[in-house]
């Protein structure tokens, strides 16, 4: 591990472990209000200043962290296991399953991204409870965010299709799935390790563009979209320079985890 | 071999279109108040007519019929009618469409314009320092959200095309300059620079005959990123165009209006890099 992959490896645990100790670095919560306080600078007390009506910014913006954090790998880790199964059993199958799971695939694909989450979003009911539309926003990054990784694993699953490993399985009458499940699968971990971790920044950013846009996680609960919107209200950018700090430790945590994802970019794929 | 290409575009570009369509019919005819119709509760319509209107409804309700239905009308220009703004969807993609189409297109020109001269320049003066700059640079790009982009726009009173360029210049770049480098490192660049060549030479004769059908496939792809770009983009800057209808209607729950939007962008994205990749197989068999 080099210096700088070893450097964002450290930021990414000290950004995590700052937003796990949220309820003891700010106790008050994200949704206290100090009314006589409302839209106030850095202070003391409030060392980010509070929002507009009152909220403490620093305890938002760790509650934040920790809702983007813990709950981006959570919908990476769904839509690997999607892709694992949908694209590595369709390439260790082959021929019309291959092309089946394919053809769905590159539906998928010429969907631009936002359009295909605004779309399905506005399906479900936009006026739920803030911890489902947590969920929601996740689950539905986790469920439509599988298709690129499925069609790199498909490729990948069919260059195993006819090694000879697999060929000395099949002879010696292992079934089917579990040949893919115990000889195949572990064979496409490199691939599965890469595509997890470049699926984690693009869904933070899906969801601070789905927050932005209304269409993310609900209020009061904190994540970064919602978080910079906050920024739709400057009149110039020196106004205030503390409510840039979602968006620094946005570029921080994204820039982490693509220096991680260099080192995973280099496995064999 | 081309005829086959196009062919094959084509008929891929014809069944997305009514696969889509039928999905679309589908999610439109399965959302919840789909059933319901505002015109039954009007106080002035006698019985037959309520009756009249509940009849209608119901002919709707085998999805299959109200696709084939829906497809008929499409094929008439009828798209349906937005249920929050009350127009026909066909007027309002009409209006709105070649305002997202300026953006898309000016946000293309500026960034594959900025994206060749850095990595061009980049390829050619090989400082290690410019690299670097040019590569944290787009690297922090990368890391913004489109809408924060937008947002800066509107702060800086900027042109929405310029966050649209934004969004796209610093993939467009890395490509480019990837593409370039790897080019350029090839044994026959290698030995035409040995034996003097000048650069502009290398470039027209030797590089660009190599990269253009991959430079042409990215081209494709920035197309889809750049009308994906356009919803926070006009949303948030208030440029009545496609991507701020898209929003409101998903922000009304709009499906009629939302499903035929994501048909028409899907089929533009397909078009794009369908016609990338029918010029990328003109140059190829032309260099061959």
């Amino acid at each position: 591990m080099n210096f700088w992959r070893r450097l964002a490896f450290l930021v990414l645990l000290l950004v995590l472990g700052m937003s796990l100790a949220a309820n003891w670095l700010a106790p008050a919560g994200y949704r206290t209000q100090y009314r006589e306080a409302a839209g106030a600078p850095p202070s003391r007390q409030h060392w980010l200043g509070t929002d507009e009506i009152g909220r403490d910014r620093l305890a938002r913006v760790l509650y934040g962290t920790r809702i983007s954090l813990l709950l981006a790998p959570a919908a990476a880790l769904l839509s690997t296991f999607m892709a694992a199964f949908i694209g590595g059993l369709a390439g260790y199958l082959g021929g019309i399953w291959a092309r089946g799971a394919m053809a769905i695939t590159d539906l998928f694909l010429s969907l631009p991204w936002l359009f295909l989450l605004i779309t399905v979003r506005a399906l479900l009911p936009l006026n739920v409870s803030p911890l489902i539309s947590v969920l929601v926003t996740f689950l539905l990054l986790g469920l439509l965010g599988w298709t690129s990784a499925a069609r790199v694993l498909s490729a990948s699953a069919g260059s195993f299709r006819d090694s000879d490993f697999v060929r000395q399985a099949r002879a010696s009458g292992i079934p089917g799935f579990r040949l893919f499940w115990i000889h195949v699968l572990p064979n496409l971990k490199p691939v599965l390790y890469a595509q997890f971790w470049i699926s984690i920044p693009v869904f933070i950013l899906s969801e601070a563009n789905l927050g932005i846009l209304g269409l993310g996680v609900a209020e009061p609960m904190p994540s970064w979209g919602s978080l910079l919107r906050e920024l739709e209200g400057l009149v110039s950018v020196g106004e205030e320079p503390w409510k840039f700090v979602p968006l620094i430790l946005l570029i921080i945590v994204v820039t982490s985890f693509q220096l991680l994802l260099s080192k995973e970019e280099g496995l064999p794929v | 071999m081309l005829g086959r290409t196009i062919l094959r575009h084509g008929l891929a570009i014809l069944v997305t279109a009514l696969i889509g369509g039928f999905l679309s019919a589908t999610l439109v005819r399965l959302a919840p108040g789909f059933d319901t119709d505002e015109a039954q509760l009007d106080s002035r319509l006698n019985g037959a007519s309520i009756e009249a209107l509940r009849q209608t409804r119901i002919q709707q309700n085998n999805i299959f019929r109200f696709y084939f239905h829906s497809l008929d009308r499409a094929l008439h220009g009828d798209l349906g009618t937005s249920l929050s703004l009350q127009q026909p969807v066909s007027r309002l993609l009409g209006d709105r469409g070649p305002l997202t189409l300026k953006l898309v297109g000016i946000g293309l020109l500026l960034s594959w314009t900025a994206a060749l001269a850095l990595a061009l320049s980049a390829a050619s003066v090989q400082v290690a320092a410019y690299d670097i700059a040019v590569t944290i640079v787009t690297g922090t790009l990368l890391c913004l959200p489109a809408a924060v982009l937008a947002l800066f726009s509107v702060l800086w009173n900027a042109p929405g095309a310029i966050a649209i360029a934004l969004v796209i210049f610093p993939r467009d770049f890395r490509y480019t300059r990837n593409l370039l480098a790897k080019a350029y490192s090839a044994p026959h660049i290698v030995t035409a620079r040995a034996k003097g060549l000048g650069e502009l030479r290398i470039l027209v004769w030797h590089v660009i005959p190599v990269l253009g059908p991959q430079l042409l496939a990215v081209a494709g792809v920035s197309v889809s990123l750049a009308l994906g770009a356009t919803i926070p983009v006009e949303a948030l800057c208030g440029l009545a165009g496609v991507g701020q209808l898209a929003w409101q209607a998903a922000l009304a729950r709009d499906l009629p209006l939302l499903v035929n939007i994501t048909i028409l962008v899907t089929l533009l994205t397909l078009l794009a890099n369908s016609t990338a990749d029918v010029i990328g197989h003109m140059l190829r068999g032309h260099a061959a």
